[in-house]
């Protein structure tokens, strides 16, 4: 059980407005998607959230602790994130790549253990790539390495996972089922806390919604009460219509000249 | 891994009985055995004992440095290309070591003078980087790059002035000599404080490889292993040039014909590079001092001879 809250926080977008200053309370069991337009600072927030960024104002609590107070180490028991990008300057296996989220749990000293190369081993396969263990992480396709980086927070195992733009590069399948096990995770009792472009992935599965709009202004709550077609259409400039499929309102542009 | 460490060691030690065995006089396997035993003739104990083992141990000890400061640098800059002279060491070393030549100094004073140019280049660096804006890997990169350049010109300026019967001296002081090195012991001593250091943070710079947020993102405290790695290669690399000179190739190439052979767990790098420089250092003295016996030739063009085709060949059949 992990409870991510942030107190005034006005997140760090260069040359902007502070905006609305942000108070929310992300508990276990939440999955709670970011909405907002490019550039609106979806993924600042999420880097301010996991303390990898300095907030203008205000502060970001974990478990009731301000988060600059704690280590590096400690957070990384708590808190994982999934990059939207990722470096591999050097090339590494898919295995060794899902192995290093075992990092925070592991002393100095200690090698990894028959349990972290188990859990790693587990992962890969929740996430179809284990046939591709021994292969480079450089000769995968652009899916097949966000799937890696979902395996490698799932190595990690901690209770707040947050993810920018978890179904980048996906096929249908692998958002399904990247999205069903963000929820199952949900309901063990994690937190789950994510940028999303797709509106109807959020509708579908994120029972917290937040708002996050080009000029700081912002809003949250309830994925039912957020999810309003005015709402969207102003977020995102763009006019929507809406239908629903399967319990579930779906968003679809309208084009232009229509 | 502990294997393939395990089969270095054995091959240093090999390359170790080579170097005590092979030179201007060459003394047969019997007769090195009975030197060791502290019974074998007075020329060969004297050979033996005080000119070729403190100078194998003194180019095992280079070369390992070597080695060792181009793994971290390669990790710190995120960067294949980095070597341990890439942030201008090297030339801060040389500076110091040929404006000491000029002046006629001793050798003490020349290797003093070298590591003074050398941490003075460090700092430097390091000032420069650190600015007024944020602080990122390549922004030390093209600091580092530049400085060197700088150092190169100045180099050039100092040879250029230099009268000639001084310049021999120099550029075998540039391309790197084992001969320079008089006592192998702090050269060592620094070695194995540096493996000492470094082997509890490998797993850190192996996360740190993945970039630094995703390092700190896994726990780790990505500025101070960052200014740890750098001033530790910095050290290193100050004490490899003051032991022999600018030693070239060592530092690039070791590290990757080990990543291309045992992949890149620092765990086992680290260490590796550690063996495997001093090996290939170890043989390339042995080779430069023995090709065209009496006269020797500078080790880094023997280093540069062996570790180019090496290092083609590994990569061409690398996957």
């Amino acid at each position: 059980m992990s409870i991510l809250q942030t107190r005034d926080l006005i997140i760090n977008v260069p040359s902007r407005a502070d905006g609305f200053p942000l108070s929310i309370c992300i508990e276990s069991g939440q999955v709670w998607g970011v909405l907002g337009p490019n550039g609106a600072g979806k993924t600042t927030l999420l880097h301010t959230l996991a303390g990898l960024l300095p907030a203008r104002s205000g502060q970001v609590f974990l478990n009731n602790q301000a988060l600059i107070e704690l280590k590096r180490r400690a957070i990384a028991r708590q808190l994982g994130l999934v990059f939207q990008e990722r470096q591999d300057s050097f090339p590494a296996t898919v295995l060794e790549t899902a192995l290093i989220g075992r990092h925070p749990w592991l002393s100095p000293w200690q090698s990894e253990q028959a349990t972290d190369l188990q859990r790693a081993q587990q992962a890969l396969a929740t996430m179809d790539v284990d046939h591709l263990s021994e292969r480079l992480l450089s000769t995968l396709s652009g899916g097949e390495r966000q799937r890696v980086a979902i395996a490698t927070l799932m190595t990690q195992d901690p209770n707040i996972w947050l993810l920018d733009e978890p179904t980048n590069h996906l096929d249908l399948h692998h958002q399904v089922k990247v999205m069903s096990l963000l929820r199952d995770q949900a309901t063990l009792n994690k937190t789950v806390f994510m940028c999303l472009h797709d509106l109807n992935l959020a509708a579908r599965w994120c029972s917290h919604i937040l708002l996050l709009y080009t000029n700081g202004d912002a809003c949250w709550g309830e994925a039912k009460t957020m999810l309003q077609p005015s709402a969207l259409e102003q977020l995102y400039s763009q006019k929507l219509i809406t239908v629903e499929v399967d319990g579930a309102p779906v968003f679809v542009p309208v084009c232009a000249g229509q | 891994m502990m294997r393939s460490l395990l089969a270095l060691s054995v091959i240093a030690l090999v390359a170790t009985v080579l170097a005590l065995a092979i030179g201007s006089v060459t003394i047969p396997p019997s007769e090195l055995w009975a030197v060791i035993q502290g019974k074998g003739s007075m020329l060969h104990s004297t050979l033996v004992w005080e000119l070729r083992l403190p100078r194998a141990l003194a180019a095992f000890a280079t070369g390992g440095l070597l080695a060792v400061a181009g793994a971290l640098m390669q990790v710190l800059l995120r960067n294949p290309l980095a070597d341990p002279y890439v942030l201008g060491l090297s030339g801060g070393a040389a500076v110091g070591a040929l404006l000491a030549m000029l002046s006629g100094m001793g050798a003490l004073l020349i290797s003093g003078s070298a590591f003074a140019g050398a941490m003075l280049a460090t700092v430097l660096v390091f000032g420069l980087a650190h600015g007024t804006g944020s602080w990122t890997a390549s922004r030390l990169l093209l600091t580092g790059v530049v400085v060197a350049a700088g150092w190169g010109a100045v180099i050039t300026l100092i040879l250029a002035l230099t009268p000639s019967y001084k310049l021999p001296g120099m550029l075998y002081w540039l391309m790197g000599d084992v001969s320079y090195a008089r006592t192998p012991w702090p050269a060592l001593l620094v070695l194995a404080l540096a493996i000492a250091v470094i082997m509890p943070l490998a797993r850190n710079l192996n996360v740190l490889a993945r970039g630094s947020m995703q390092a700190a993102a896994l726990g780790v405290s990505v500025r101070p292993l960052e200014w740890t790695i750098y001033l530790l290669a910095s050290l290193l690399t100050a004490t490899a040039v003051t032991t022999a000179g600018s030693i070239g190739f060592v530092g690039l190439i070791v590290p990757h014909m080990l990543r291309l052979v045992l992949g890149n767990d620092q765990r086992i790098i680290l260490p590796a590079s550690a063996l495997a420089g001093g090996i290939l250092l170890v043989l390339a003295d042995t080779l430069a001092r023995t090709v065209i016996a009496p006269e020797q030739l500078p080790v880094g063009v023997i280093t540069a001879l062996l570790g180019v085709p090496t290092f083609l060949y590994l990569l061409h059949r690398s996957r």
